[in-house]
């Protein structure tokens, strides 16, 4: 089998998130079978252009519509955004190894996120919220730079008010009137009811956020394996061979991209790896 | 017909006939632009006999010798690597019909038969590591079909250059695994080892003598003492736990002073596999072929991560390259990968010296924080 070679998808919706974050909503138009875990990822392709490495944001593919959350910053994901419905693409995946969707059924769970790092934990929430009765109380932190860069408001609003969820949400710098923390994510922790022995939390976000926020759970009593978390780096093969994503001796892109914080530790926010 | 036999010089010229007449494309050593270089061969008065190398830090010279033997020198600045793992190579190419359906077409691998004669132990053990990389967890289909159909002609380096270190590595000087044959070369002739049932077909085609013990002496002789010449050594096989306990250790600053990030290293060290993809747009702008390339940790975009870069300067790329190579292989694959070939040495172009740096590194007790 050519793990190398995309499969035609076509672009069947697209939403603005913000000004520079847009989704694109695909479907494959093959007729072969697709399934995939949550904090899983694909490799997009624009043509004449080349692949990125994007994580799926839907809870699952049984609609066939996979969602892709992108923002726009280099040459490719820039190209993409010109994109509209209609436009095909090339689609590879999924890859690498997912949240541990399993091992925290009948667990508390709480969601770290940081900037840009909602969009792979989202797909956490969207599984969570189709299997509700296999999961308990869930958690969902989300820390931005600037209010300014908080996407899915409505949906952090609609999910806060869906019994056995709790948002709480932090800015460094906040716009008038809002509600939320003004400051760093971890605050957040003071505020939760944790239940250390039934819980698991998965993080997603700058690295030194997770190593702050990874410590943090640790110090209250969270095990150092009930700690995931997602760890983005350049990705160009995505089977673990052109040795763009090693983070150490891992390949990111095949043993990750969600790790348990022990296999990570030593490295993490180290500059330079 | 034993393990061993004797190959008299001139039917040297046998075991090249006998290689092509069963379909293979034969590769040997060949001087060119004043470098050892594998290169298509189909006659032995190609091979350089006579020639001998000349290497040290930043240095690499070829000198001719009244000597019959045509594998009196050490490495070239490659040897098996771009020929299982090409330095540029088609992966697949996409079409865009008129209403922008894309059509993706993977590019069919080469399944040519491939000979190679004269390589080292240090080419052997970097085969199996970029076998390991390639074929052992998720398998590369470009790779695995040009390894499939590789025959290897061993040849045991009784040359070794200075900036050689294979005995401090274990993966030499003695071919001790993954060849079809193996030679061992005496002024008229060679002793000729089969390591695998394919190599023991094709030497059942030549005309094979039996050795003496004397001839046997001598190779093993010549070995031993290949061995005994080396004065370059790693401090140990594995320094994966030391490199990453000094990660703030003062020479990472001291050797990135004097690195160009040129990436030399990584394309001559036959260990190296990473690679960039690209695309390539045809003219008419209706095809677009996928590519890939030689990377090196080295360059600028290797740890580029949307408008931001992992690994910003010199001292960030060095340090990666030697915990990988020294450090973190031994987790991805349960060894160094460094083979001591000594190439990274010969081919920088100021003359850094990964033994001595290594050596540097991981001496004595960790430096305090602030000391020189």
């Amino acid at each position: 089998m050519n793990h190398y070679l995309p499969r035609e998808a076509q672009i069947v919706a697209r939403t603005e998130e913000s000004p520079n974050t847009f989704s694109l909503h695909l479907q494959l138009t093959d007729a072969a079978p697709y399934s995939f875990a949550p904090g899983q990822f694909n490799m997009l392709y624009l043509y004449g252009s080349g692949e990125v490495p994007i994580s799926i944001v839907s809870g699952s593919a049984e609609d066939g519509v996979l969602v892709h959350t992108i923002r726009a910053l280099g040459r490719i994901t820039k190209g993409l955004s010109a994109l509209r419905v209609g436009d095909r693409i090339g689609l590879r995946g999924p890859y690498g190894r997912g949240w541990p969707m399993r091992a925290a059924e009948e667990h508390d769970l709480i969601i770290v996120t940081g900037g840009l790092g909602c969009a792979p934990a989202v797909s956490i929430i969207h599984h969570v919220l189709m299997h509700r009765e296999r999961y308990g109380h869930l958690s969902i932190l989300q820390g931005v730079k600037h209010t300014d860069d908080l996407i899915w408001r409505e949906q952090y609003d609609a999910w806060a008010g869906l019994p056995d969820v709790e948002v709480l949400l932090a800015a460094d710098v906040a716009e008038p009137g809002w509600r939320g923390h003004v400051g760093l994510v971890t605050a957040l922790f003071d505020q939760l009811s944790l239940r250390a022995g039934q819980t698991v939390a998965m993080l997603c976000g700058p690295e030194l956020m997770m190593r702050a926020a990874a410590q943090d759970l640790h110090e209250r009593g969270l095990a150092a394996d009930a700690i995931h978390l997602s760890m983005e780096r350049n990705m160009q093969c995505a089977v673990g061979h052109c040795g763009h994503c090693q983070f150490g001796g891992h390949f990111v892109c095949r043993d990750g991209p969600v790790f348990a914080w022990p296999q990570v530790r030593e490295l993490l926010g180290v500059r330079g790896f | 017909m034993d393990d061993n036999g004797f190959l008299p010089r001139q039917a040297l010229q046998t075991l090249l006939d006998v290689l092509r007449r069963q379909g293979y494309r034969t590769i040997g050593p060949v001087v060119q632009d004043s470098v050892v270089q594998y290169r298509d061969i189909d006659a032995t008065d190609q091979l350089p006999s006579g020639w001998t190398d000349d290497q040290a830090p930043g240095r690499y010279r070829l000198t001719h010798v009244d000597s019959p033997r045509c594998f009196a020198w050490a490495t070239g600045a490659q040897a098996l690597k771009p020929h299982l793992f090409h330095a540029r190579e088609v992966l697949w190419s996409a079409r865009r019909d008129d209403t922008g359906r894309l059509a993706f077409s993977e590019q069919e691998p080469d399944v040519r038969r491939l000979a190679v004669i004269g390589a080292r132990a240090c080419d052997l053990a970097a085969l199996n590591l970029q076998d390991r990389h390639f074929l052992h967890t998720i398998n590369d289909p470009y790779y695995a079909a040009k390894r499939q159909g590789l025959f290897v002609v061993a040849v045991h380096c009784a040359y070794p250059a200075d900036t050689c270190f294979c005995a401090s590595t274990g993966d030499g000087p003695r071919a001790k695994q993954g060849f079809d044959l193996a030679l061992s070369e005496l002024d008229d002739g060679f002793i000729v080892e089969i390591g695998s049932e394919r190599g023991r077909a094709i030497a059942a085609q030549l005309p094979l003598l039996a050795t003496t013990g004397e001839q046997v002496r001598e190779a093993t002789d010549a070995i031993t003492e290949a061995a005994n010449r080396q004065f370059r050594q790693l401090p140990s096989t594995h320094l994966r736990d030391t490199l990453f306990s000094r990660l703030q250790h003062p020479r990472w600053d001291d050797v990135a002073a004097r690195c160009l990030a040129c990436g030399n290293c990584t394309s001559v060290c036959p260990t190296c596999f990473c690679h960039a993809e690209h695309d390539d747009v045809e003219l008419g702008g209706t095809a677009s072929r996928h590519l890939r390339e030689w990377d090196s940790c080295f360059s600028e975009g290797h740890g580029h991560l949307h408008g931001f870069n992992v690994r910003p300067n010199t001292h960030h790329r060095y340090r990666q390259w030697m915990t990988h190579k020294l450090g973190s292989w031994h987790d991805q694959y349960g060894r160094s990968g460094c083979v001591g070939c000594g190439r990274c040495i010969t081919w920088c172009p100021v003359g850094i010296d990964i033994t001595e740096e290594a050596n540097a590194i991981c001496a004595g007790d960790l430096p305090q924080e602030g000391s020189p």
